[in-house]
């Protein structure tokens, strides 16, 4: 009954002032508004730079670095004492990890990792008439490279499970084939530094977003590539991991350096500071949101304090009457948390329509091809977090100027007329 | 014996801004049930401040009141507001009615506050006062569109609503002129001899005084009479 009669004064008082109230809300809706849009324009940008580098990068990556043995036949003597040797060349089977196969079953049982990516890597040269073009085929699993590194993201033209099921196909980098201007259904011709020849059919273009790479970058399936290199189906030069989860990649390259005998680099070593960019844009946003929200806090501050000077008579009657300071107050932070929770509500609604209509605006761009508006996240997370915030920052702003009406002195209200 | 609703004993108080001065100097009175007591006195005797305290709305004071068999005083301001919702109908000189509600709704909101009927039943009760004043056909209309008079006489009907042990008034006519003065005086000796309510209003109108059961002068700070 208490509840219902606080709430029908709260009520009335509010509908009293009804325009001032709405300036209020309006000021909260507008604050969270900005703070939705603003959180969910800036996750989404981070999420798409760091998709550039987590999407494409594995986890661990295991490899053989091409250096000499560290065993040379002068130290298995022992009479010689110490031994000085200049010179020393790089040797052995260069850069296929042994045993790969097996090593790559043994992964796929481990429950931390999420998926395995054998790869060749190859230099070529592409030859264009009389000119040789410096260049790198990456042999990818088709299916495993779409599923763990999205390959298909970057894949703007031509379809990348041609590279799987036509013979002898390649996927060019765009700058590499603008160069060479060749189309999709093209042959072109490449050449391995041990001389051999082959043709390659072009079935689509690749386009990381960064030039450089795609000048020489190519993709071609693992057999294509083992064919080119005249190796047999066991050759593989990397081994790429993707983790269930990331933190846990420094730990696991270390065990698997040491378990298969290989290198291997994890991925907060490769790109030690691609989080620290993250991580400013949404203390930026957050930092926006929330004085927004302050300033619009004062607003229903002052509208609130406004309202009791107002209704100095009301509060000094209801006190008469028998509504005790709590009640009083509680009449008071009601208005303020309505204002609060309407205002509020309306900025979550107007902060995803602002947020879609961003998420509309084109955005091309060379280097993201597959992206072409801006991107926008719609995390349920900051709904959440904006609707608190408005409800706690309307309180607090209501707070004071409720405490200061149920202090009301209805005696010196009422001798005082 | 009759049963004594009110009871001062002994109250003191002093304004202590910026110089002590006392304003009430040991005042014990008692008021039985059914009276119709007016307190007179000259402008600053000390008449409004001693109802105010009388109303337990001032805390600030020396002695002992007891009201309805139970002592005022260092209680808590959450049990006042409650024992003046329940026992306690003040009429002001001032009507101070609520703008935003209907006449029906301002004499329901103390009724509602307490709790103890359904709304209907308290429409029903505010209903009935305002008959009794004779001014039901006012109320569904807004505060604003009524006389002075009126206002006041729904002032009284809100003061009536909980059927209160006792009815303060502070200069409940100040603000009314010779008819309505009457019209309100009118509905107090009804109040007090149909209804047998305990009426203790604050005046300093003589001639309405002389007309109650009994009247209590003031003069600094003391009563005389």
């Amino acid at each position: 009954m208490n509840n219902k009669l606080i709430l029908v004064i709260a009520k009335s008082l509010l509908l009293a002032r009804w325009k001032q109230t709405l300036v209020a809300a309006v000021g909260v809706t507008f604050s969270i508004t900005m703070f939705i849009t603003l959180l969910g324009f800036m996750t989404g940008l981070n999420d798409l730079l760091d998709g550039l580098i987590l999407n494409r990068t594995p986890h661990v990556r295991l490899f053989n670095e091409v250096k000499p043995n560290p065993e040379q036949p002068a130290t298995f003597s022992k009479d010689l004492g110490y031994t000085f040797i200049h010179s020393i060349k790089p040797s052995g089977n260069g850069q296929n990890i042994d045993n790969a196969t097996a090593i790559m079953q043994n992964l796929k049982k481990d429950p931390r990792v999420f998926g395995v990516a054998p790869k060749v890597s190859a230099q070529v040269f592409y030859n264009v008439g009389n000119i040789d073009i410096n260049g790198v085929i990456n042999g990818v699993d088709v299916e495993s490279e779409a599923r763990l590194f999205k390959f298909q993201d970057y894949v703007p033209a031509g379809n990348y499970l041609d590279l799987k099921n036509v013979p002898n196909s390649i996927i060019l980098g765009k700058a590499a084939a603008d160069k060479m201007l060749a189309n999709i259904g093209d042959v072109i011709q490449v050449t391995t530094p041990r001389g051999d020849r082959l043709s390659l059919k072009v079935v689509g273009y690749f386009q990381s977003g960064l030039a450089d790479l795609d000048k020489v970058q190519s993709y071609a399936s693992l057999a294509t590539t083992q064919k080119l290199l005249g190796r047999p189906i066991s050759y593989i030069t990397d081994i790429n991991i993707k983790l269930n989860n990331i933190a846990l990649a420094p730990a696991l390259a270390v065990e698997y350096k040491k378990m298969f005998d290989t290198d291997a680099e994890d991925i907060q070593t490769a790109n030690a500071q691609f989080e620290t960019g993250s991580n400013v844009r949404s203390i930026i946003s957050y930092a926006v949101g929330i004085t927004l929200l302050i300033v619009a806090g004062f607003g229903i501050y002052n509208i609130l304090n406004m309202m009791i000077y107002e209704k100095m008579d009301s509060i000094a009657i209801l006190k008469a009457t028998g509504f005790s300071g709590r009640d009083v107050k509680r009449i008071f932070t009601t208005i303020a948390l309505s204002i609060g929770i309407v205002g509020g509500l309306f900025g979550l609604g107007f902060g995803f329509i602002l947020s879609h209509i961003i998420h509309q605006i084109p955005f091309n761009t060379v280097a993201l091809p597959t992206v072409k508006t801006f991107p926008v996240n719609y995390n349920l997370k900051f709904y959440l977090i904006g609707i608190s915030f408005s409800i706690i920052t309307t309180y607090f702003a209501g707070l004071f100027p409720a405490r200061k009406a149920s202090k009301i002195d209805p005696v010196i209200i009422i001798r005082g007329k | 014996m009759e049963e004594i609703i009110l009871e001062a004993k002994s109250i003191c108080k002093s304004f202590h801004d910026p110089v002590t001065i006392p304003i009430l100097k040991d005042v014990s009175f008692s008021v039985n049930k059914g009276d119709f007591v007016s307190i007179i006195g000259k402008s600053g005797c000390g008449k409004s401040t001693l109802l105010y305290i009388l109303s337990t709305m001032d805390t600030d004071y020396e002695g002992e009141l007891i009201i309805d068999k139970e002592s005022m005083t260092n209680k808590k301001e959450n049990e006042l507001a409650k024992i003046r919702n329940e026992k306690i109908g003040f009429v002001f000189q001032f009507h101070y009615l609520l703008n935003e509600f209907s006449v029906l709704r301002n004499v329901m909101l103390p009724g509602i506050k307490l709790g103890k009927f359904s709304e209907k039943e308290i429409e029903h009760h505010a209903m009935e006062k305002l008959r009794i004043l004779g001014i039901q056909e006012q109320a569904l209309k807004m505060p604003n569109q009524l006389s002075g008079g009126q206002k006041q006489r729904v002032a009284i009907a809100r003061a009536l609503i909980n059927n209160p042990h006792i009815i303060m008034g502070d200069e409940p006519t100040g603000n009314l002129d010779k008819k309505n003065t009457e019209i309100v005086f009118d509905i107090f000796s009804q109040l007090a001899a149909e209804f047998n309510q305990t009426l203790l209003i604050v005046t300093h109108d003589n001639e309405f005084a002389s007309r109650t059961q009994r009247i209590i002068e003031m003069e600094d700070g003391r009563i005389i009479k």
